[in-house]
């Protein structure tokens, strides 16, 4: 392990050596007294603290994702890069990303701005430039209709050859291992079991999507921590005829980009789960580590019977997604255990859906999230069924006896009927500040109804 | 005329400042909040000598520190900055830990031991009414015998309405920072809409005159109404600090502490009765008005009467009975929020008419239009409930030209051929007018100042009262002032505006701040001028009123072969003795109230406006998009086009923010459950409408009012153009089943749609 973190800030090393590890990269930077990265929620849903990181994808061609500096711990900087919107103007000279924002009248308060063009920044590079470019960003100002139309304009003009598509094309340098006082970056899975080994109390952390609010808002979350995101084959995602295997730490942006139409509940589940800048960091692994009952993503491992790859120093062991979820926020993971992939079985014939209901249709907490999963024979009866939920319930749950129920009958109208009947009994939901339990309950029959109509002639 | 926001460049670079990031003078100290877990309670006493102990601690405040007035009320003096023996609110501050950061202040502030006899809380409207807990005697506006003419209407309906508040959610939280200066002032920077007030809150609670106080404000990150007066306390307790402690302290609220600390929109309860005649044509409306206060009254009184003068909204009623009550709960403080309780007014107003259409089996289009304020109708149809005319009447003209543009008729045979093939996917579209009238209602607000230096080098110093949180108030002052001084907007610089610049100022609200210091700017800007032409027409030979001042240069008309830059005049005007500084005044002429009578001419003059929303509701979530939004509104002569077209979408979108996805929710304890962006829900940008038209209103005459170059206020009426969403929303409802009624909670999240499917098709069935 190296003894002095550097990481480079804008072009130039900044050495983080008397860092607080846990303190987010925004107050690091305020503290600075560089005020361009705004402190909106300090909970990751505004996006005003919006920055672009680089990140290397599987191939090793470098990305600018933006991501939100209030859930980036500074301990997982050393060896990383990162562009804030000070560095984006040349003098005087604004980037064209800035100059599209300021024609189309984009900023009001301005207090957003910074991160709307940090994300509008990683598009323009990217080339994603459209709603889900900002849906992380909130204005309160503007409306948005100027903003999308500057997102509209930047896809008129390609991106200059400039210092920042230099930095993308520079000779990729694999981040190294490092250590920020008790904040450690290991590279190897093995590296990572063996200072779990030596810290026993140490918390994983992948993308610091949800560990990051609590640090953000200086709850002491753990004593020391093992950063997974610069773990190379934690990322690697690999498709084969009958199942499809992804890194426990694989971004889900990269999931949008890599298993597109491969994947059906995956393809209609990802868009809705958080927004870029949080789908740029956050992972399965993390999802199921921290194993939400509402984590959007777990429905759909129960729906299609994946199995999730843990591993300790004693070995490796695969768990089904039915029997991973104990209680609240309780997992079959033993505490020295990682979570390295999940593993989805390729099936033909199914027919499956994901639903979210929230308050909000873009970055939102579920409602209720439902996975659904049929299989129909010959004789049109039907011989598998996974009728998976989020937000119903403690753990994300199937609702098995009307699973049960399914088998052996034809999805006429009776039978729909029937099996509405009983999933609206099949939970006890609570009622709290997003809903009541009666509305659940509701769509657990409702969503049910939907996917059939949708996918039955 | 299109310009661009003057901070443009400082916002998209992060140049910008804004309250919290100048540089921290040395010694800063940050402050923190010992918060109540109780809504209502005594408070039995407070030991903080585990927080002191802390390293870092400076001192904890707590209400034996405030050597002037224990007060921040800004119309009642019920507003104790720190309360000394009760807790009136989920989360209210009962002491301030003062540090050398904010971490160690936070840290220390969770030490302080508080301890507490909790009392009994009122928490929502029905319970303080069942309690008899209100603010203040009742307020009334009425016209004719409303019982009477109800009685005798050929058709009667009743019913009641609950309204959902609105958290601001100005993305820069409440901020200040306080020095004292080296001759005892008090130097105050605030995100605040209202320096003076702000000025004058800190002079009270350090029990010094107000000219020992500067309140300085450069620019805020948002602020809606909520930094109206609810900036007030955390400058007040940033000014306490500094003012024990010798030391400059600052203050930035937290997310969740803001949304906690802060009042919001009013929530409002409607009770209601109307007669109308078979036609849908409204005799008269009965209503009484119950507005959620929270624990102390603020700015209440204004809000609830603008309710109850924009119940009419665009519709003409010849007897009317408005009773109005803020209750008294256990909540933060409702406030001032864009509007100001026009909207509240509004929804119950189009609540109604809508009752009355389909009651009657008509279409809701023709009974608006039916119930119009009209001119030059005898018997006369366009006398407000409060005694007002409505002044240049452009809803009907306005109305037409949006129908036709947004193709609405057409679009409406294509919904219900839609609607008809889809049993659980329903359109709907509907068109709502705005009419909104302009001024404070409390007359001795409507006036403004100014202030502008020209330098001997031709360059400007523009102050004025007005303040800056994003809507463009600057770029449009900077546009008065170029075009009466005739110099370019580069040679003219807005200061920071600064209660020792511009005194006695109201607050930046009411939509009347490029009203009022607009008519300020150019009297002082005509001021100069005055003096500088006859300087120019000695240099250049000619009369002073021949004299042209345009872009920088000077001339004679009909003799542009010689001009002069505007600095060389200037300079000649120096020489010679003239000064070259001016202050500017204005007051709004013609303005009346008779708040006891509920009757007067408050307004000066109205905006009016029309919106078309078209929306598809899920019929197996209860889930909406809103697939096309059409509005037309009426900016007069526009100051900066894209400005007002800015404030025009902006909102639009928090308006429907409002009435659907933005929905404050408390425990039983009175703890706010959505107090972070992860629960209270603002629009994003995936929740505008692709199909997202916008024009201004090309009007035939400009307006009959004097207001700044024929323009017209813009901040708050277009909030209420997302009326229309609520409507078309309930059209949908109502395609699945059949019913002479569609009630829709506010906000109409998708579990409040999905509920009012299930009832429509109860009805049905």
């Amino acid at each position: 392990m190296t003894n002095s973190p550097v990481f480079k800030l804008n072009f130039a090393d900044v050495a983080l050596d008397d860092a607080v590890p846990t303190e987010s990269l925004l107050r690091w930077l305020n503290r600075r007294g560089m005020s361009g990265t705004k402190e909106g929620c300090a909970d990751g849903d505004c996006g005003a603290c919006t920055v672009a990181l680089i990140e290397r994808d599987g191939d090793g061609r470098a990305h600018f994702r933006a991501c939100n500096s209030c859930l980036l711990p500074v301990g997982a900087l050393p060896g990383r890069e990162v562009i804030t919107v000070e560095a984006l103007a040349d003098g005087a000279a604004l980037h064209p990303v800035q100059t599209a924002l300021v024609d189309c009248s984009g900023s009001q308060c301005g207090y957003c701005t910074p991160g709307f063009v940090m994300s509008l920044f990683a598009g323009y590079y990217g080339s994603e430039l459209n709603d889900l470019t900002t849906e992380g960003n909130l204005c309160r100002c503007t409306g948005y209709r100027p903003i999308r139309e500057a997102t509209r304009q930047l896809t008129l003009i390609e991106p200059p050859r400039d210092r920042f598509h230099d930095l993308l094309a520079a000779p990729c340098v694999p981040l190294v291992s490092a250590s920020v006082g008790n904040f450690h970056n290991p590279v190897a899975i093995e590296d990572a079991l063996q200072l779990k080994q030596t810290h026993p109390d140490a918390s994983w952390i992948a993308g610091a999507t949800d560990l990051g609010v609590s640090l953000s808002h200086g709850q002491r979350v753990a004593p020391a921590f093992v950063a997974l995101d610069r773990i190379a084959s934690l990322r690697e995602i690999e498709v084969t005829a009958d199942h499809i295997r992804i890194g426990a730490c694989a971004p889900l942006s990269e999931l949008e980009e890599h298993l597109a139409g491969l994947v059906p509940a995956l393809d209609q589940m990802l868009p809705w789960f958080a927004a870029r800048q949080v789908r740029n960091r956050a992972t399965f692994g993390g999802n199921l580590g921290s194993a939400s009952p509402i984590g959007d993503l777990l429905p759909i491992l129960l729906a299609l019977d994946a199995c999730i790859e843990c591993r300790n120093l004693g070995g490796m062991r695969m768990i089904e997604a039915a029997d991973f979820f104990l209680d609240y926020r309780k997992t079959a993971r033993a505490e020295d255990e990682l979570i390295t992939a999940v593993v989805l079985p390729r099936r033909s014939g199914r027919m499956t859906a994901a639903y979210k209901v929230a308050k909000r249709q873009t970055d939102d907490i579920s409602i209720v999230a439902a996975v659904f999963a049929l299989e129909c024979d010959d004789d049109q009866r039907v011989c598998h069924a996974r009728l998976a939920y989020g937000g119903v319930a403690a753990i994300p749950m199937r609702a098995r006896e009307v699973e049960g129920f399914l088998l052996g009958r034809k999805l006429d109208t009776d039978t729909i009927e029937q099996t509405s009947q009983r999933l609206r009994a099949a939970f006890q939901p609570l009622s709290d500040h997003r809903a009541s339990a009666e509305y659940r309950s509701a769509l657990c029959a409702s969503l049910f109804e939907r996917f059939v109509a949708e996918h039955t002639p | 005329m299109s310009r661009l926001h003057e901070s443009a460049v400082g916002h998209v670079s992060g140049r910008a400042i804004y309250t919290d990031e100048q540089h921290p003078p040395v010694g800063m100290l940050s402050l923190h909040p010992v918060q109540s877990p109780h809504a209502h309670a005594r408070i039995l006493g407070i030991d903080a000598a585990a927080a002191r102990a802390i390293d870092g601690v400076v001192g904890v405040l707590t209400a034996t520190d405030i050597p002037g007035e224990n007060d921040t009320g800004p119309i009642i003096h019920d507003e104790p900055l720190i309360p000394a023996e009760l807790v009136q609110f989920h989360g209210q501050a009962v002491a301030w830990v003062v540090a050398r950061d904010a971490a160690t202040a936070a840290a220390a502030a969770r030490l302080v031991h508080v301890e507490y006899q909790a009392l009994p809380a009122l928490l929502d409207i029905p319970q303080a009414i069942a309690a008899g807990s209100y603010h203040l005697p009742p307020a009334r506006v009425a016209r004719g015998d409303a019982s009477a003419a109800i009685a005798a209407a050929r058709h009667r309906i009743e019913g009641e309405l609950a309204v959902g508040g609105q958290d601001h959610f100005y993305l820069e939280t409440q901020a200040s920072w306080v020095s004292i200066d080296a001759e005892g002032s008090v130097q105050i920077t605030s995100s605040t809409q209202h320096p003076t007030e702000t000025q004058i809150i800190v002079a009270r609670v350090l029990g010094i005159p107000a000219h020992r106080v500067v309140c300085r404000c450069l620019r805020m990150g948002g602020g809606f109404g909520g930094k109206e007066t609810q900036a007030n306390p955390y400058a007040a307790v940033a000014a306490l600090a500094a003012w024990k402690f010798g030391r400059p302290a600052r203050i930035k609220l937290p997310r969740a502490i803001d949304m906690q600390m802060t009042g919001k929109r009013h929530p409002f309860f409607a009770r209601y009765q109307a007669g109308f005649d078979d036609n849908g044509v409204l005799q008269a409306i009965d209503l009484d008005l119950y507005a959620d206060g929270g624990w102390s009254v603020d700015l209440s009184p204004p809000v609830l009467m603008r309710a109850m003068v924009h119940v009419d909204n665009a519709y003409f009623i010849p007897h009317v009975a408005i009773r109005g009550l803020i209750c008294k709960t256990h909540l933060a403080s409702n406030t001032a929020f864009r509007g100001f309780g026009g909207p509240q007014g509004m929804i119950v107003g189009e609540e109604i008419i809508d009752r009355v259409a389909r009651h009657l089996g008509l279409d809701p289009v023709l009974v608006r239009e039916r119930n119009f304020y009209r001119p030059g109708q005898n018997p006369d149809r366009n006398q407000t409930h409060y005694g007002q005319p409505v002044v240049d009447n452009q809803i009907e003209r306005l109305w037409q030209q949006l129908l036709e543009r947004s193709d609405f008729h057409a679009r409406r045979e294509d919904i219900r051929t839609f609607n008809r093939a889809h049993d659980q996917c329903k359109r709907g579209i509907a068109i709502t007018p705005v009419k909104f009238g302009i001024s404070f209602n409390k007359t001795e607000y409507n006036q403004a100042g100014a202030l502008v230096h020209v330098y001997t080098d031709g360059s400007v110093q523009l102050n004025h009262g007005g303040t800056e949180m994003g809507q463009g108030l600057h770029t449009k002052m900077l546009a008065v002032a170029s075009r009466v001084l005739g110099v370019t907007e580069r040679s003219i610089r807005v200061m920071a505006t600064s209660t020792d610049k511009v005194p006695n100022t109201s607050a930046t609200a009411a939509s009347s701040g490029s009203d009022l210091n607009g008519q300020a700017v150019k009297a002082a800007c005509d001021t100069l001028r005055g003096r500088l032409a006859p300087v120019a027409a000695q240099l250049l030979g000619g009369q002073a009123e021949e004299v042209i001042f345009a872009e920088g240069r000077v001339w004679l008309a009909g003799r542009d072969d010689h001009t002069l830059n505007f600095a060389e005049v200037v300079a000649a005007a120096y020489r010679s003795r003239i000064s070259l500084s001016a202050t500017g005044y204005y007051r709004t002429p013609g303005l009346s109230w008779d708040p006891a009578l509920g009757q007067g001419h408050p307004f000066y003059y109205f905006a009016y406006g029309a919106a078309v929303s078209e929306v598809e509701v899920c019929g197996y979530t209860g889930v909406h998009s809103l697939r096309r939004v059409d509005l037309l509104h009426d900016v007069g002569d526009s100051l900066v086009e894209a400005i007002d077209r800015g404030q025009i979408e902006g909102g639009f979108v928090q308006g429907m923010g409002w009435l659907t996805c933005e929905e404050l929710r408390w425990s039983n304890s009175g703890r706010l459950l959505t107090d972070a962006p992860s629960t209270y829900k603002i629009p994003t940008i995936d929740d505008v409408p692709l199909q997202f038209n916008v024009d201004l209103y090309r009007r035939a005459d400009p307006p009959s009012t004097e207001v700044i170059f024929h323009s017209k206020g813009v901040g708050e009426p277009p909030l209420m153009l997302a009326l229309s969403v609520r409507e078309a929303l309930r059209e949908a409802v109502a395609a699945f089943g059949r019913a002479d009624r569609v009630d829709l909670a506010a906000p109409s999240t998708p579990e409040a749609i999905f509920m009012a499917i299930d009832r429509v098709r109860a009805h049905a069935g």
